[in-house]
């Protein structure tokens, strides 16, 4: 190698690594920019909820706020489980079985999100053709289980993280 | 280098060029002749630019979270300083980014008063730089008065109620300006506002100060004209934007110490303590930055004058140009207006410290001698010196430092065009 | 040309050190000068001192002084007290919080949970006045960083009080301070060796509460400073690291010009 040629090199070397170093330091400047507008730690801490479901009655249902969202809680009657549980899981656009939506030992209790999964609307109770919820945006219908049988929603209604505090207090999230 | 004769290598290239010559006007910027000799002082136009931009970003983000209500302000900030992810990160950027900005600011203008840079043909980029300086200066109050503490509350009274000196129509303006019949809720909300907008009314007037600026071309230390391009000159790209990095890098340096270490020793403890209409603070001081003319309104005992002195200590720097007869424009040839010089730069360093101290004895005498040494010295010592004052030998261009003899910057040109 | 910049440089940082120098009023004496632990470019908060620190706070100084800006789950934070999940969840519960309205429409107060603020004595401003003689408590949540000399200041007015020289008379609730300013405070003197006790077996004398709540209260104030620090030093030694390549660049590029610049 001549000397003209080692001195090229060690200039390329040092440009580079200026540049591979500033571009570093960019990065980790632009990342807390973008981080700010992720959810913050006074919302995470709002994680969860309690709710006390011992004023429901078997057949309705109330409506929580959850994370900003609305929770619906159903306290299903035998028949409405029963019908949940009779569909064939062929003729669901979201294949799943009822059992898998609530809790085991509880089912008389659906604790869903409120959120169409097509674009965010909140479905109307005791409404559309399924004995469930309809959604009056887009006209989605969902069954006495959340789970969507007619309409443009891809999926079933989500069903949160939550357990049974006690016989009468449901936690969400 | 002409403009006109770049053309994109690319056809794309070309095709766009032809439709709007945004290469061109990066060709000119990259390729732009720029005086070799350009020392550290000059580098701080990029670290301004630095400065500008870092106080948009991180004003935008903060403005993302920030409540403009006089119940909610000063909560809203505790909440971005303990919630919001990196919030206590881009607050203190943003408050001490604004000491930063002023500190680079001054040296900008005292580089300019010492080697000449606000005279012909440089006036209209030395106006258009107070006009920056004076738009900076009303962003840096308003701001201050957003986190709604102590010193933001009664800064804010003081400073507008400067407007009620205003005979007949005074206190209908201060009103107007409050929005209420005191600082209150209107007040904040308005500052919000005009705070957001007064950063992109300054990024506007930048481009035309840059704009200006390359027209006649940066000034230099030796302060001659010079031939564009020649062997005075070297390429922007990467002879200055290398030097302008490496400067910036040493200022972060420096205002990263200030972020992370004592981020609030610039500002003022009091404005922790949430606004109270009904408590003033024992001691009321402006930001640093503002201190010299603060101790300049304080040394008038006489409400309108003072308010009266105080603007004019800033618009006095408008007709600089005019005011200074030398044809040298360096001060290194100036044996007599560098002392004065370095006297002018005492002065306003001491009038920043009276500023902040009590307005009484000693330091009030203080500030009556520093404010009448200051207007003397644009008014009289400007003028009359650049009369009087024997020049030394100025060299004829930057690379060949031949000594003329004589003080007309315009015979370097000669030579260098024979050259 | 090198003179004149070593002036200038001198200079400026003579303005910065003069401003730096904190107003001195004539009734205000310097505070004790406490060696925090959080002090320095890479000062910690002593997770044991914050411990003992919000024990003080809570039995001695939250019947009167809110720390609004504060929730329980702060406590657990890191760079903080640090206290568990299980041991934040207990103290939360340990309050009874105002929530509502419900169904109905009232009121109604439930144990606290980590997501809540720490519990304000007070209804309101007014009321904490109109308890206190006329003087609001003032809300500790920044309380440091408001007043000037900080942790130090907080640490000696705890342990400033004394009997009141002759001839200085004080009204009734009225207290002599040596080093608040204008020696009279309208806070009792609320420490007295071995007021607390503290679970880790440490000695409740009055200077060690002192310290562990004046240590408490700075981080209250600058819940980020660990964080800070420790982003801080890498920052810099990023900067160094970065601002040697480009002068070495710089160097480079230059040499290709004949210059003495």
């Amino acid at each position: 190698m001549s000397k003209e040629e080692k001195k090229v090199n060690r200039r390329d070397f040092l440009f580079t690594a200026s540049y591979t170093v500033g571009a570093v330091g960019v990065g980790a400047v632009i990342w807390p920019m973008i981080d700010q507008m992720n959810p913050d730690k006074a919302q995470q801490a709002l994680a969860t909820t309690e709710v006390d479901i011992s004023q429901i009655e078997p057949g309705k249902s109330i409506t929580v706020l959850w994370r900003g969202k609305p929770v619906f809680l159903k306290r299903r009657t035998p028949e409405e489980i029963a019908e949940a549980r009779s569909v064939n899981l062929d003729d669901l656009p979201d294949p799943q079985k009822d059992e898998e939506r609530v809790k085991e030992g509880k089912d008389e209790w659906l604790v869903m999100l409120g959120v169409c999964t097509h674009l965010g609307c909140v479905p109307l109770k005791d409404k559309g053709d399924y004995n469930g919820w309809f959604c009056p945006c887009h006209g989605s219908h969902y069954d006495v289980s959340g789970r969507i049988r007619k309409g443009p929603a891809p999926t079933n209604m989500e069903i949160p993280k939550f357990e049974f505090v006690d016989t009468n207090t449901i936690k969400i999230g | 280098m002409s403009d006109q004769e770049y053309t994109p290598k690319s056809k794309a290239g070309k095709w766009f060029n032809d439709r709007l010559p945004l290469l061109t006007l990066g060709a000119h910027l990259t390729d732009y002749p720029t005086p070799k000799n350009l020392n550290y002082w000059w580098t701080f136009g990029g670290i301004l630019t630095f400065c500008l931009i870092t106080q948009i970003v991180t004003g935008i983000v903060l403005a993302m979270h920030y409540v403009a209500h006089a119940d909610l302000a000063f909560a809203s900030v505790e909440h971005i300083m303990r919630d919001v992810n990196y919030g206590w990160l881009i607050r203190y950027i943003h408050s001490n980014g604004a000491s930063m900005f002023f500190l680079a600011v001054y040296i900008h203008i005292f580089r300019s008063l010492f080697y000449g840079s606000y005279k012909s043909p440089r006036e209209v980029i030395w106006i258009i730089g107070l006009m920056i300086y004076l738009l900076m200066m009303a962003a840096a109050f308003m701001g201050y008065v957003l986190p709604w503490g102590q010193m933001s509350f009664w800064g804010a009274t003081v400073i507008t109620n400067l407007f009620s000196a205003i005979p007949l129509v005074g206190d209908s303006i201060t009103t107007w300006l409050w929005g209420a019949y005191s600082v209150d809720n209107p007040t904040l909300n308005r500052f919000f506002s005009l705070h957001y907008l007064i950063p992109f009314l300054i990024l506007g007037l930048v481009v035309l100060h840059i704009w200006a600026l390359h027209v006649p071309g940066n000034n230099n230390p030796v302060g001659i004209d010079i031939e564009k391009p020649s062997k005075d000159t070297v390429p922007f790209h990467p002879y200055i934007t290398i030097k302008d990095a490496f400067a910036l890098l040493v200022f972060m340096i420096i205002f990263a110490g200030f972020v992370f270490f004592t981020p609030n020793v610039l500002g003022h403890s009091d404005n922790y303590i949430p606004a109270n209409p009904l408590v003033t603070p024992a001691h009321i001081v402006p930001e640093w930055y503002l201190l010299p003319f603060y101790a300049i309104l304080r040394s008038v005992p006489d409400k309108l004058g003072g308010v009266i002195l105080m603007f004019s200590a800033i618009f006095i720097l408008f007709v600089l140009p005019w005011l200074d007869t030398s044809k040298v424009r360096s001060a290194v040839f100036r044996p007599i207006y560098r002392q004065f010089f370095w006297i002018l730069v005492i002065d306003v360093l001491m009038l920043g410290y009276v500023g902040a101290m009590p307005a009484e004895g000693i330091y009030l005498v203080l500030a009556r001698v520093g404010t009448i040494y200051y207007f003397l010295h644009f008014i009289v010592v400007m003028p009359v010196v650049g009369y009087l004052e024997k020049t030394e030998p100025i060299p004829m261009s930057i690379s060949e430092p031949v000594l003329s003899g004589g003080a007309d910057p315009s015979i370097a040109r000669k030579v260098n065009d024979k050259a | 040309m090198i003179k004149p910049k070593y002036k200038l440089f001198f200079l400026t940082f003579l303005l910065i050190a003069s401003y730096l120098r904190p107003l001195q009023s004539a009734e205000m004496i310097d505070p004790i000068k406490v060696d925090w632990s959080f002090k320095g470019l890479t000062g910690t908060f002593d997770r044991a001192a914050l411990q003992r620190g919000f024990q003080v706070y809570k039995e001695v100084c939250a019947s009167c002084h809110s720390m609004q800006y504060l929730s329980y789950r702060n406590l657990g934070q890191p760079g903080g007290p640090e206290f568990s999940e299980q041991e934040v969840k207990a103290i939360a519960a340990s309050f009874e919080i105002e929530d509502g309205p419900d169904a109905q429409g009232e009121m109604f107060t439930r144990p606290g949970r980590p997501a809540d603020k720490f519990k304000n004595p007070y209804p309101n401003v007014q009321a904490a006045t109109a308890a206190n003689g006329g003087a609001y408590p003032p809300d500790m949540s920044v309380l440091v960083k408001a007043r000037k000399g900080g942790a130090n200041y907080i640490y000696s007015v705890l342990v400033g009080y004394e009997d009141p020289p002759p001839g200085v008379n004080l009204d009734d609730g009225v207290y002599y301070n040596k080093y608040m300013v204008g020696n009279k405070i309208k806070m009792p003197n609320n420490l007295s060796d071995g007021l607390v006790e503290y679970s880790d077996g440490t000695e409740s004398t009055v200077d060690q509460m002192a310290k562990d709540v004046t240590t408490f209260l700075a981080w209250a104030a600058e819940p980020e400073l660990e964080e800070r620090h420790k982003t801080g030093v890498k920052v810099i030694i990023y900067l160094i690291l970065l601002t040697i390549l480009v002068y070495l660049s710089m160097k480079k590029i230059w040499s290709r010009i004949d210059t003495e610049v």
